[in-house]
């Protein structure tokens, strides 16, 4: 057991790292061809190796600090926000009985942590002792926070679908049927907060180039923006891992059919995380960006009302019927 | 080339010179040209600025398309001194007809295409209506043009005004907004660019065969192969492009279409081969003084967007 958990916890975080490192080159080409443009492909083959020459510039660069920052926090807080990203993870199954940890409480961890994540962000630009970062940071997460409500009331519609909070039971519940299909307009809120809650487009106005240069991590250099970066890519993908295991499925099977049963459970599961974060990327190339009071009030006064309508029928219904679990 | 059609307009019209009918339209190809080109970048980075980054590199494309045909034609992408007093620098080169004909058959699906992203999109039009609204008194006070004027209603483009060249022949709808907002000045270029299409597929039609330049020797030199067999044709080649040509003595305003606004060149002569004044009115300088009221009871993000909307060039306003 000493030796399985820590071999565990790699297994999850070293395929995790690596496919945040490919996700940024995979939404730039994805970008790229979407713009009828190459992306990178340059460094190896298709770009390949892009991940790993960014790595290496962003290590080997100068760290700089403003000297007026506070020390610890300002370093602490890129850490804390990519910690919390991986964090997650621990409770995402990926197979039959493939879950780092077996939560009755899953789900609230899940949204434990990404409410947690808002104060990685406010550390960040508050310690930077710099207006923009500071206004960049609050814009954030008072963004980050209204969407997390809608998200939590979209977590509430299927759970009371599901019955438990355990998200390996909540991927099982969807053998018969996948939640993303009765409850398609679910799915729909449940992703455009997801992308709300990361702050990316079209709610990225944060860390808008135009308006406010980079938001939050601008006074950040190398690993420190490295971080931020490679935990904001992290949580999209937790998101989309999210997504996945709460309405299409996580890693059952589109049929039952016996080919289908010959992919193992992860495979699948890895399959429908990159269709929608491939759906992040797409999104982010077709929109333009919500401005700052159009994009909180949409999340206040459209999805809070929506997401709370939601709850109201398909609770209803589930007693009606006595469908509850 | 909208720049070079109003200077060489002013000094046309001060030496009171006839410009041949192929010239003509030729200039009003080439100026379609430069007007969807124009448009397609102002409009797609002022996309950019608002954070659809996609209908920009789709327009750059169709950019790179149309350079292509100011290249080979006066052999530079840009600043191509190809409109010049008398008519133009050269004739057109065998084939181009046919290959601005093809371009213009496809260019109507990716305006199309650039639209599907942009017009009907919610996020689009949260961003753009009733921002950087324009009454049509204010943009007649503030001295606006082109599409800022057209933009609140007020149905003024020099090509009908006040024609020249062969734009009465060609006969285009001219689009003019409603409300004057960011939404209408985009629709308004937009649908501008497909009535270039318009004229430009005209143009090579109606084109007749003939002298590309004025028949006035001391104004227009002859061609090379011209000046490398006859004296006089050599001494015609050294006059303008030394000395120059004397204009006579009055001023002249001339504006023409630009397609960022009214572009007007007010010559000043003094009977001599050097201006004596030449004062340029460029529409940027205009727009842009228009900012503070625009902006006025709306967000700093909405102030860049409205500085795209403008369509200004930080060169024409910084004069």
């Amino acid at each position: 057991m000493y030796i399985a958990v820590p071999a565990e916890i790699l297994g999850i975080i070293l395929p995790l790292l690596l496919g945040v490192a490919f996700l940024v080159l995979a939404e730039r080409k994805v970008m790229a061809f979407v713009q009828r443009r190459k992306g990178p492909d340059v460094v190896g083959s298709f770009g390949l190796l892009q991940p790993l020459a960014d790595g290496l510039k962003l290590i080997l660069k100068e760290p700089i600090s403003p000297s007026s920052a506070n020390f610890f926090l300002f370093r602490m807080a890129p850490v804390a926000t990519f910690m919390l990203s991986l964090v997650a993870w621990a409770v995402v199954p990926f197979d039959y009985g493939m879950v780092l940890s077996d939560l009755n409480i899953g789900l609230l961890y899940l949204f434990a942590i990404s409410s947690l994540g808002v104060y990685g962000i406010i550390i960040a630009g508050w310690s930077s002792n710099s207006k923009y970062a500071f206004l960049g940071a609050l814009r954030s997460a008072a963004q980050m926070v209204s969407y997390e409500v809608s998200i939590g009331l979209i977590l509430i519609t299927v759970l009371i679908c599901v019955g438990s909070c355990n998200l390996s039971e909540i991927v099982m519940a969807q053998k018969q049927i996948w939640f993303g299909i009765p409850l398609f307009p679910v799915l729909v809120m449940f992703f455009i907060s997801c992308l709300a809650e990361t702050n990316r487009a079209p709610f990225d106005l944060p860390e808008a180039e135009a308006e406010l240069v980079a938001g939050y991590n601008v006074e950040y250099s190398s690993m420190g923006s490295a971080l931020s970066f490679l935990g904001e890519y992290a949580n999209m993908i937790l998101m989309s891992g999210s997504c996945t295991s709460l309405s299409s499925g996580g890693w059952s099977p589109i049929l039952d059919l016996p080919i289908s049963k010959k992919i193992p459970g992860s495979i699948r599961f890895s399959i429908k995380v990159i269709l929608f974060s491939f759906l992040y990327i797409w999104v982010r190339a077709a929109f333009p960006r919500y401005r700052y009071d159009q994009s909180m009030g949409s999340g206040r006064k459209v999805f809070l009302p929506l997401s709370l309508a939601r709850v109201v029928p398909v609770s209803g219904v589930s007693v009606t019927f006595q469908w509850l679990p | 080339m909208a720049q070079e059609h109003a200077h060489s307009s002013a000094v046309e019209r001060l030496l009171n010179c006839e410009v041949p009918l192929r010239a003509q339209y030729i200039r009003v190809s080439f100026r379609e040209i430069t007007r969807i080109s124009n448009h397609s970048l102002a409009s797609t980075t002022h996309a950019m600025d608002v954070g659809a980054s996609t209908p920009s590199l789709w327009a750059f494309e169709e950019r790179e398309k149309l350079l292509e045909f100011h290249e080979r034609v006066p052999g530079a992408r840009m600043h191509a001194s190809f409109i010049r007093p008398g008519g133009v620098a050269q004739d057109l080169p065998l084939g181009l007809c046919r290959d601005i004909d093809s371009s213009t058959q496809q260019f109507a699906s990716r305006i199309d295409e650039s639209e599907e992203m942009s017009t009907g999109n919610r996020i689009w039009k949260q961003r753009l209506v009733d921002i950087g609204t324009v009454t049509a008194q204010q943009a007649k006070d503030w001295g606006f043009s082109g599409v800022m004027l057209r933009g609140p209603g007020v149905c003024w483009d020099s090509r009908r005004a006040a024609p020249y060249d062969v734009h009465d022949q060609s006969d285009p709808d001219v689009p003019v907004g409603t409300r004057g907002d960011r939404y209408d000045r985009y629709c308004i270029r937009i649908e501008e660019m497909r009535q270039s299409v318009r004229i430009i597929v005209q143009c090579p039609n109606q084109m007749p065969s003939g002298m590309i330049k004025a028949d006035d020797r001391k104004l227009c030199p002859p061609s090379r192969c011209r000046m490398k067999l006859s004296m006089e044709s050599l001494i015609h080649h050294f006059e303008p492009y030394t000395e120059g040509f004397s204009v006579p003595a009055p001023s002249t305003y001339t504006a023409v279409e630009a397609p960022k606004g009214e572009f007007g060149v007010f010559l000043v002569s003094n009977g001599s081969n050097r201006p004596y004044r030449r004062k340029i009115r460029a529409p940027g300088s205009a727009h842009s003084q228009g900012l503070d009221s625009m902006s006025k009871h709306h967000m700093p993000a909405d102030v860049v967007t409205i500085i795209g909307t403008q369509d200004i060039v930080s060169g024409e306003v910084d004069r």
